[in-house]
């Protein structure tokens, strides 16, 4: 029996529906808590090729929800970690990684070589990015986004039907909502969420049933109810974007998570200058960070310490795995200083970073 | 008239219910907007789109339905 016999029985799709589904080109944007039940079902389906792109690592508190990683993934980037998964799911279709950020540089290029386009990302600048590129490039967008326990699904520029501007004509004003994972969510939220976006990929390459084109669906999991808004189409909000579509490519991303609270990586924050590293753990914690010169401010000291923040400097902050650290930048935004970076790594991820680039510029030599 | 307003994730956090049906004398979704302000003034800085009758509408719609909603947007993934 073939292994898309469940799905060649049904009438509505037969051998001809496989074969659609078997030359689809899907790219998916963030492989986090929608991206994984998007890429389980579509990599099932059988959709011949299958784009993800993602730059962020699994983190223990991603396995909550992000259904396609393990213990063994923890620290890898998630586009490998979750293309190695679905490899293994289905070995018949091409599964293409991109551990990067998608940014305004890269997305009309990748755009391009994709049929639909497929948003679970967690901010509001990239679905902002993802709509207006998926504008100017013409491709069809299926939406979902979560809070909580409540979700949003609608299908974009689809069939000259409307676009996210339409609901939402511009990003919100900062801080008025909150913008990437921190606050808490169901974890069977987006396994819901992210699998009706599936569905709509699917329906759309099949010709079946009905797209959610021009509709938003609004799903509560506490009360179990849904419903369904009408969106109309503003032809203005294209105009707008495909006005710019020549300085597209010129515009910088800037992702402000939640309370300006900026993650960076030990890579990036080496190739500034004038940084003041600081260690933000209990005097007793190990291992030290080596190599660098390092301000000890344990977090429970911080608010009584605030004279040994060198105000010249940009702040470099870091902790065991990136949690304190971020409350430090927020602790210190309280009393405005600011220019503060949280670094993602923990300490011991600094020292092999830091050393292997040790190894590499000494085998340069 | 009695009209129901339905309020989504984090304005539904702010009146503290799903929805609630008032009674309302005015005309458009302005005027139910500064109503709702009065009564919730955290409503004022948040973001969100009206629908009427399930149909996303401009902010100074008249307002006709028994049903409205505030429809915030979402950045979760």
């Amino acid at each position: 029996m073939s292994r898309y016999h469940r799905h060649i029985t049904l009438s509505e799709i037969g051998q001809q529906g496989q074969d659609k589904l078997s030359a689809a080109k899907v790219l998916v944007v963030g492989a986090g808590g929608l991206g994984c039940p998007i890429l389980q079902y579509l990599a099932a389906a059988g959709i011949g090729t299958l784009g993800i792109i993602d730059f962020d690592v699994v983190d223990i508190s991603n396995l909550q929800r992000q259904v396609l990683f393990g213990t063994s993934s923890l620290g890898q980037n998630k586009a490998k970690a979750a293309k190695k998964r679905l490899e293994d799911l289905n070995n018949e279709i091409i599964i293409k990684s991109y551990p990067e950020e998608l940014n305004y540089q890269n997305a009309i290029d990748l755009f391009e070589h994709y049929d639909i386009i497929v948003d679970g990302t967690d901010n509001f600048e990239t679905r902002y990015l993802v709509n207006d590129a998926c504008i100017i490039t013409n491709k069809p967008l299926v939406f979902g986004a979560i809070y909580k326990f409540e979700g949003q699904v609608s299908v974009f520029n689809y069939n000259n039907g409307p676009s996210y501007r339409c609901l939402f004509p511009n990003p919100p004003k900062k801080d008025s909502v909150p913008n990437c994972s921190e606050i808490g969510v169901l974890g069977v939220l987006p396994g819901i969420i992210g699998s009706m976006q599936a569905n709509e990929v699917l329906k759309m390459i099949l010709g079946i049933g009905y797209v959610l084109s021009g509709k938003l669906l609004c799903y509560n999991a506490l009360t179990s109810q849904t419903s369904v808004l009408s969106i109309r189409k503003i032809e203005d909000n294209f105009h707008k974007v495909l006005k710019n579509s020549l300085v597209f490519h010129k515009k910088p991303l800037n992702i402000n998570c939640d309370v300006d609270i900026i993650d960076i990586s030990i890579m990036d924050i080496l190739q500034k200058e004038n940084i003041q590293f600081i260690d933000v753990r209990e005097h007793h914690e190990q291992p030290k960070v080596d190599n660098l010169k390092i301000t000890y401010l344990p977090l429970s000291e911080l608010e009584n310490h605030l004279d040994k923040i060198n105000s010249g400097k940009e702040k470099a902050i870091f902790c065991q795995s990136g949690i304190r650290s971020k409350q430090a930048v927020s602790i210190l935004k309280k009393y405005n200083i600011t220019n503060c970076y949280s670094i993602k790594e923990g300490a011991s991820d600094i020292n092999k970073f830091i050393k292997e680039q040790h190894k590499t510029s000494f085998n340069v030599r | 008239m009695t009209i129901t307003i339905k309020y989504f994730g984090l304005i539904a956090e702010v009146t503290k219910q799903n929805e609630e049906t008032i009674d309302f004398s005015g005309q458009s979704a302005t005027e139910l907007l500064e109503y709702l302000f009065l009564k919730y003034p955290d409503l004022k800085n948040k973001d969100f789109q009206v629908a009427q009758n399930q149909e996303l509408v401009a902010n100074d719609a008249i307002i006709t339905g028994q049903e409205l909603a505030l429809l915030p947007p979402f950045a979760g993934g």
